[in-house]
Formats: C-alpha cells, structure tokens, sequence
C-alpha cells in the first residue's frame, strides 16, 4: 500500500497548488484517487495483469513536471515530417511554442484540455469519463484523479478533415516525471479525419506516461487513428483507448509500438450501431529488457457489425511481448464477422511471448475466427536467398521487415511508416540495416 | 433449422435416467478429520495414507475455491454430502461376473451395455466402480500373466504400497488446485494400473463408473503407470441415473509413462446433465493429468463429453522427456442448461517436444461452452512444435461459445499455431443436402458428425461407436 500512498502524496500536494475548480471535476478527482487507493496498483495475481508486472512503476518516485521548456531543435527533429495540425505536451504539459494550428477551420476544434476546461467546462463535463470509468484500471483511476491536461478534438458532423490531427508528447531525460494526459474525441456524424498520437522524447528519459483516450463516433463517422509510440527506452507507458461506435461508422487502429521499458496497451471497441466496423492493426518491436503488452477488445453489441484485427509482434533480445486479444459478441448480436489474427517472431532464444486470443459468443450466426501463431524466421527461405547470393544477415533483415511489412504497408502516413521502418532498422543497425538493404537490393538489379 | 426442432433438441429427456435400488452403506453427510479416517479405516488402508489424506485435507482447509473459470452454479456445502457409500456387502466382493447382483447387471441391460457380453464381445476387462467400490473386475488372470495389475485403488494401497507410494501425488500433487486437494483427502475408489517394462496390455482396459447413491459425491482416483516401452489404452465411461440434486465429482487422474512408453486414455462422459431448468445433474470437477517422465514417450487424452450440468475439465500432459508427445482430442456437446468450461494444458519442458489439440465444441439449447487451454514453452524446450485447432458449432440463439486459449512461448526455437472458428450449421449446407434428398435430421446429423470426425476417429472401435450414436442421440430431438 506504501507504493500507493506515494502517489496519493503527490496528488495531494498538487491538489492544494490547485486553483478552485468547478465542483463535477473535483468530485471526479475525488472518485479517482478514492478508487485508486481502493484497489491499489495491480499485481501478476489479476488475471487482465498476468504477464505483466508494473512494480518498476509503483516503486517509483515520479514529481509532476512544471514547464515545457524544450529545445526547438530537438523537438524538430522528433517531430514527424507531416503537414499537420499540431498539440505538442511535454512531460504532459502544453507547449504553445511547439505547436500549430494554423487555418485549422471552423467545423474542427482542437484544444489542449487545461483550455477547454477554462473557456467551457461544461461542454466536457458531459463526454468526459463516459467511456472510461475509473473503475476500468487503476491507471485509469489514477489518470482521472490527476487529469488536468490532454487534448480535446471535436469535428462538427459532415466535415472532412483534409490535414491529420497530431498529438505529440515528448518526455524529457531528468529526474523521472509522470503524466496523465487525457484525450477526448468527438467525430461528428457523417465526419473523417485522421489522429495521430505520437510518444517520443530524449534518449535517456525515464518518465512515467498514464494516458487515457475517449473516442466518440457518431452515426456515419470515419477515424483513422495512428498511434506511434516510440518513447525512450526507460520511459513507461500505461495507455487505454475506448472507442464508442455508433451506427455505419469505421474506426481503424494502427497501433505501433517500439518505445518503452514497460509499455501496456488496453485498446477497447464498443461496435453498438448495425453497420460499424472496426479495423486493429498492430505491430510491436521489443529488444533488451522491453516490456509491451497490447490488450485488445472488440464488442459486438449490435448485429450486422464488422470486425478485423491483425497485430504482429516481433521480438530480440530478452524482450518479453503480450497479446490478448478479445472478441465478444453479445445475445442477439447476428450476422456478425470477427477475424483476428495474432503473429508473433522470436528473434532470439531469450525472447519470450504470453498471447491470448480469445472468443465469446453468446449468438449463432455468426462468422468469428482467430489464429495464432509464434515462430522464427524460415530457415527455407533464408536458404532460397542465400542462394541468390544475398549474405544471411541481409536475408534474416529483409524477412523480418517482410514480416511486419503486412502491417506496415497498410499505414497511409509514409512519415509514420518511414519511422517505424527506421526505427526497427536503426535498432539493430549490424543486421538491419536499411540503407545497406537498398543497396543491395539495387546491385542485384544491376 | 426452425426454432420448434430446436426447441424439441432443448427438451430432449436423459434416457439413462433411472435410479437402481441397492442399500448403500452410506456415511452420514459431513467432512471432518472423522470422517477420513473412517473412509481410510474401511478401506483398511495403512498409516501412511491416513497421514497422506490428512496432510491433503488440511491444505485443502487453507484453500478457496475457485471462480475464475466460465461457470454459474450455486455454492456448495461441502459438509451437505456424503463422502462414504460403499454396497451392501464389502466383505464378500463378487469374484466372477456370475456373483454379481443381479439388479446391477440389470442396470447395465438398460443401459444397452451389458457387461458380460460387452466383456465376452470385446475382450474388455471391467473394473466396474458401482458407486465407489468395485463390484467386478473380470479377465484379471489374463492380465496377471502379460505381468499387467489392473485393480481398485484400494486394492493397490493394499497389495502394491511401495508402487503406490512411488507414484501417487506425482502427477497430481495434494495441493494442486481445490477439487484435487478435496480428493486426495476423501478419494474412496478408482483403478490403478501398472503395465511393466516392454509390456503392451494384451486388452483395453475398461471401466464403468456410476454414481448411484443419492447425495453421494464420487471421488474417484486413478493412476496408470506405463514403464519403459510399455503400452496401455484405457477406456472410461460413464452414465448417471436421473436425480434431483446437484451431485459433486471430483476425480483425479494420474498418468505417467516412462521411456518410449505409450498411453491412450479415453472417455465418454454421459451423466446426467439436469433437466430443462438445470436442476439436478452432475457438478464434474476433474483433474486429469499425464506426465511423459520418458524420452519418446506418448500421452494422448481423448474425450467425448455430452453429459454433466457443470463440465470443468483439463486433461493436461506434461512433456519433460526429451521428443515426448502428447495428444488432446475433445468433442463436448451441451444442451439445455448445461455448461462446460474445457481444455486442456500441454506444458513442455523437453527438447523436441510436441502437442497437437483438437477440440470441438457443439452448444445448442441455453448452453454455454468454453474452451481454455494453456500451451506453454519453458526455455529449454527447444525446437518444440504445437498445433492447436478448437472449433466451435453454435445450434440455436441462446447458446454460448468461448475460447480462451493462452500460450506461453519461452522459446524462439518453438513452433505454435493456434486456430479457432465459430459458426452454425449452414442454410447453404443443409439446402445442399436437402436438395440431394436427404432429410434435414440425417443431413444435420452427418454434418455434426463430420465436425467430430477427426475426434472421433481417434477413439478405440467399440467407443467410436457408442460416442457416434450418444451423439445421434443427443442430436434425434434436433430436427423432426
């Protein structure tokens, strides 16, 4: 309990810095920190938390960041090269400086949530902690008891959102802070627009990132949401995601992740209109000691709704990957499809993966499957390209961006794509080395 | 399929629903440390087991039951039944089938299995555990002279201890979960069998578990061991007499198969499952596991379970010999109230080691079904290979269907696929069917059937047969 109470000490000490606030947040603050304390960090014992222990976090010290001082030209260089509407946070606090919002129009607001609060508190009290009771996790209770900043995105219905929404959260390296952004979205009915969410920071930062996403689509509404979580590598990162789906609407999920020591996902899709569809991609790259765990839910709680998952995980090192993936379909939920598809690649002896794809289906006409798998990379087709006089290292690293290239090539941001591709390649630079794949590639056309 | 023949499947009666009258020297209800020490007293059984249920019913104390598998069913009051009820004359046993009472052959006639001419026909010996003492056990001499014991458990505490010590708990430690702790202090009856080194069991084995007396839960206890290069295929099956309330099974199975050894245990589980509502019927909490102690070594579990208002079940294998297999081939079917939460764990620990799982799951009426199995991969199993296919076939609105597979994969060396499908029985199949002039009952019977063939082409010959028609059976209200 004393992992708790250090925590709840900081939030006290915030609370009296604190100006008055409207009663409905303090309250909500209130039930935050009362279920937090209630239920404390959860353990190996709870079944959601099996593979996955978060001592690292409840034994920290993590103080709350006071500025979002940040070098323009480090920032720069971690901003994706994307023309796009831009909130940038840093350890979780809104940066002005960092971010553009230029001929945003009209139809589409796009507001840090300290902001929203301030100009009209109202209008968020409503949305706010629909979708994500604080009785869903303790993160998700501690993410309420401290929400003081975040972002909240509302598109007026029928508008079509031409440049992407990015949310861009830098950690810094320093003593270890934490951060509860919270994220709200309304997508009008009949809408489109694209979110990203984007986690990076200084190399030897060692943060603690607890944020919480609200989705919201009405009737007809499209949203591809990217997320790019590439933190540094002793950050950790708590997220959930819940997405509300209304009648004919379409919520795609890229979910992509190579940052973080300990990294935990919890993406949830409530399909509640005939007609909704919902599309989860994922790929996770783990190397060291890293931590990733991506819960996945998609509930069917209407007939005629769709439903398509495909996460593949890859794994070096003495990385240790999760993947429990749910597909539920509720009574009288008929003529439903659910696919899921789990794939993960151990690169190394140490490596290790927990996956857990699971059904259920209380209705019959219904067509719902799901596959897994774990391996290594063939050992045929590293010997069909040897053959072709390609050394074994270039082999091993064109087949592994294959394999996550069925993930990757559905990505639409060549900016996002370009990243990870980097990313996964400037990991192991002896083996995968892009520019040498090229290469190599182009002297085989010669 | 119209929603009447649906309905006449949900109402479908249990036809093996009978009560045999014979006076059982029963315990009054209750558990305390009396009461195992009458249970090991009557067994005539030495200290050491005494002393060894003890120590299990102490650990069993400090234990909760558990709540986290797919289930609903009221709590039980463990000191509301009666862990003792043995038939009327234990002392003079029947030694031949000609001994045997009367009344119980009669049973096993309206069963449409009786059991000399099932014995005579298949060459099956018959350990038939009526209630918890075994009241026949035929074709032992046979079995003497290929060196094979096939007895009660209670007979092997008694005439083979050391084996008995050896072994027992190994598999399936004292404190391995809830219902096996219960077990292991209360167990009254089930069989032991040894098959020695380079032995292949010159018959199947077979028993015929029934649960008879009311209010009396059967806690059975098996243990089979296979030395080097021996062979075994045990058969288990089981019918209940209609009852009103809800009675506990807790058995526990042990299998350990040495070098090159080789075991094949099958069963047909067919109590009863309760009636429309779900009253009454069997609560079948079983632990059944089977280690591959031995290099090559094989393990396969095969199960058809139709009957049980609550199924909560996982043959497991623990493969820790170097290329040790081991095998799961399940069909369960529920109906009416029924539930089942079942799988199985396949724990590999050995280099080369391998599993392949083939479940399928049919819920029809207001059932509901999971399937939850584990397939996990120390980091010493090297260039370990599983293979896992659940299917799931809903019949009706109301059923439910689940999967909860769970793989631990501590190794990069390993291979694993997992599948898993849910769906119905096709309009388009059955109009297919049904234009070639089948009608709509075969049509979906030959449907089902082809959905378990790959179960039950694993099933020894006499059992493949009687499963094929218990599950005709089960689908004859379906349609028509």
């Amino acid at each position: 309990m004393s992992d708790t109470q250090t925590f709840l000490d900081t939030l006290n000490a915030r609370s009296q810095q604190r100006d008055a606030e409207p009663t409905w947040i303090a309250a909500r603050r209130q039930a935050g920190a009362a279920r937090f304390e209630a239920v404390g960090f959860p353990t190996r014992r709870d079944e959601e938390w099996k593979y996955t222990d978060v001592r690292s976090i409840a034994q920290g010290n993590f103080a709350l960041a006071e500025s979002a001082e940040f070098s323009q030209a480090q920032a720069a260089a971690l901003t994706l090269p994307l023309d796009a509407y831009r909130l940038t946070f840093v350890d979780g606090v809104f940066s002005s400086a960092l971010s553009d919002l230029e001929a945003l129009p009209d139809s589409v607001q796009v507001l840090p949530l300290s902001k929203a609060l301030t100009d009209n508190h109202e209008a968020v009290g409503g949305p706010l902690g629909r979708l994500t009771s604080v009785d869903f996790s303790a993160f998700a209770a501690l993410n309420t008891a401290f929400m003081e900043e975040g972002a909240v995105v509302r598109i007026a219905p029928g508008t079509v959102v031409e440049k992407p929404i990015l949310l861009q959260f830098l950690s810094r390296a320093g003593t270890p802070v934490m951060s509860h952004p919270r994220i709200l979205v309304e997508a009008g009915s009949r809408s489109e627009a694209t979110l990203i969410e984007h986690y990076a920071g200084q190399t030897d930062a060692t943060n603690f990132t607890n944020v919480v996403a609200e989705l919201m689509l009405d009737r007809g509404a499209i949203l591809n949401h990217y997320k790019l979580q590439e933190a540094p590598l002793g950050d950790m990162h708590v997220a959930s995601i819940h997405v509300e789906q209304g009648r004919d609407t379409r919520y795609s999920s890229y979910n992509l992740n190579l940052g973080g020591a300990l990294v935990r996902n919890d993406l949830i899709s409530d399909l509640n209109g005939q007609g909704a569809e919902t599309n989860f991609l994922g790929l996770f790259f783990g190397q060291g000691r890293q931590h990733v765990d991506n819960h996945t839910k998609v509930n069917h709680n209407a007939p005629l709704t769709f439903s398509n998952e495909n996460y593949k995980g890859i794994l070096d090192d003495r990385a240790h990957g999760v993947f429990n993936g749910k597909v539920y379909v509720k009574r009288d939920s008929q003529k439903i499809e659910g696919f899921q598809s789990n794939q993960n690649l151990l690169l190394s002896d140490r490596a290790h993966i927990d996956a857990k794809p699971e059904l259920e289906i209380y209705a019959d006409d219904v067509k719902c499957s799901h596959g897994t798998t774990t391996g290594q990379l063939d050992e045929e087709a590293i010997y069909a390209l040897r053959t072709r006089g390609i050394d074994e290292a270039t082999a091993r690293g064109l087949l592994t961006l294959a394999f996550a290239g069925e993930v990757l090539e559905q990505v639409a941001l060549d900016a996002v794509a370009e990243r990870v591709e980097l990313a996964v390649a400037g990991k192991l630079p002896e083996r995968f080395n892009l520019a040498g794949l090229v290469e190599a590639a182009v002297s085989l056309n010669d | 399929m119209a929603t009447e023949e649906m309905e006449q499947l949900v109402r479908r009666d249990y036809k093996e629903g009978f009560v045999t009258d014979i006076e059982s020297d029963t315990l009054p209800p209750g558990l305390d440390e009396n009461t195992i020490a009458f249970i090991s007293k009557k067994k005539g059984e030495p200290e050491w087991m005494l002393e060894w249920r003890l120590e299990a019913f102490h650990k069993w104390q400090e234990m909760k039951e558990p709540s986290w598998a797919h289930l609903n069913y009221p709590p039980i009051d463990y000191q509301s039944i009666s862990y003792f009820s043995a038939p009327k004359r234990p002392e003079d046993r029947p030694q031949s089938l000609d001994e045997v009472d009367p009344k119980l052959l009669e049973t096993y006639e309206k069963l449409g299995i009786p059991l000399h001419e099932r014995a005579a026909l298949a060459g099956v010996a018959v350990d038939a555990v009526f209630d918890s003492v075994s009241v026949a056990t035929t074709f032992k001499k046979q079995l003497a002279e290929a060196g094979v014991i096939f007895c009660s458990i209670s007979e092997a505490i008694r005439d083979y201890p050391e084996l008995v010590k050896q072994y027992l708990g190994t598999v399936v430690p004292q404190n391995d979960n809830y219902f096996a702790a219960l077990n292991s202090a209360v167990f009254t009856d089930g069989s032991f069998v040894f098959v020695p080194e380079g032995v292949t069991c010159p018959m199947e084995l077979s028993t015929y578990f029934r649960i008879n007396a009311a209010n009396t839960g059967q806690f059975e206890r098996t243990l089979i061991i296979c030395e080097s290069r021996a062979q075994v295929s045990y058969l288990e099956g089981c019918t209940a007499p209609m009852r009103d309330e809800n009675q506990l099974h807790a058995a526990v199975v042990e299998l350990v198969a040495l070098d090159d050894a080789y075991i094949k245990y099958s069963t047909v589980q067919n109590w009863y499952p309760g009636d429309e509502d779900g009253k009454g019927g069997i609560y079948n909490f079983v632990t059944k596991r089977g280690e591959c102690r031995g290099a090559r070594s094989r393990i396969s579990w095969t199960q058809v379970e139709t009957g049980s208002a609550i199924t909560w079940k996982y043959p497991s294998c623990v493969l820790r010999g170097k290329d040790s297999i081991g095998e799961f081939y399940s069909v369960a079917v529920t109906n009416g109230r029924q539930q089942a939460d079942t799988g199985t764990k396949m724990i590999h620990i050995g280099e080369g080691t391998r599993s392949y799982i083939v479940a399928k799951g049919i819920s029809a009426g207001k059932s509901d079904q999971s399937y939850r199995g584990l397939v996990k991969i120390g980091p010493r199993a090297k260039g370990a290979r599983n293979f896992t296919q659940c299917d799931s076939l809903l019949i009706g609105d109301k059923s439910g269907a689940h999967t909860f597979p769970y793989q631990e994969i501590g190794n990069s060396t390993a291979k694993i696929e997992h599948e898993a499908t849910t769906s119905k029985i096709g309009e388009d199949q059955l109009f297919y069917c049904q234009s070639r002039g089948i009608t709509e009952e075969d049509a979906v019977s030959m449907i089902v059937n082809g959905f378990c063939k790959d179960v039950f082409q694993e099933l020894p010959m006499e059992f493949a047969v009687e499963a094929e028609a218990l599950l005709n059976v089960t689908l004859e209200g379906a349609v028509g």
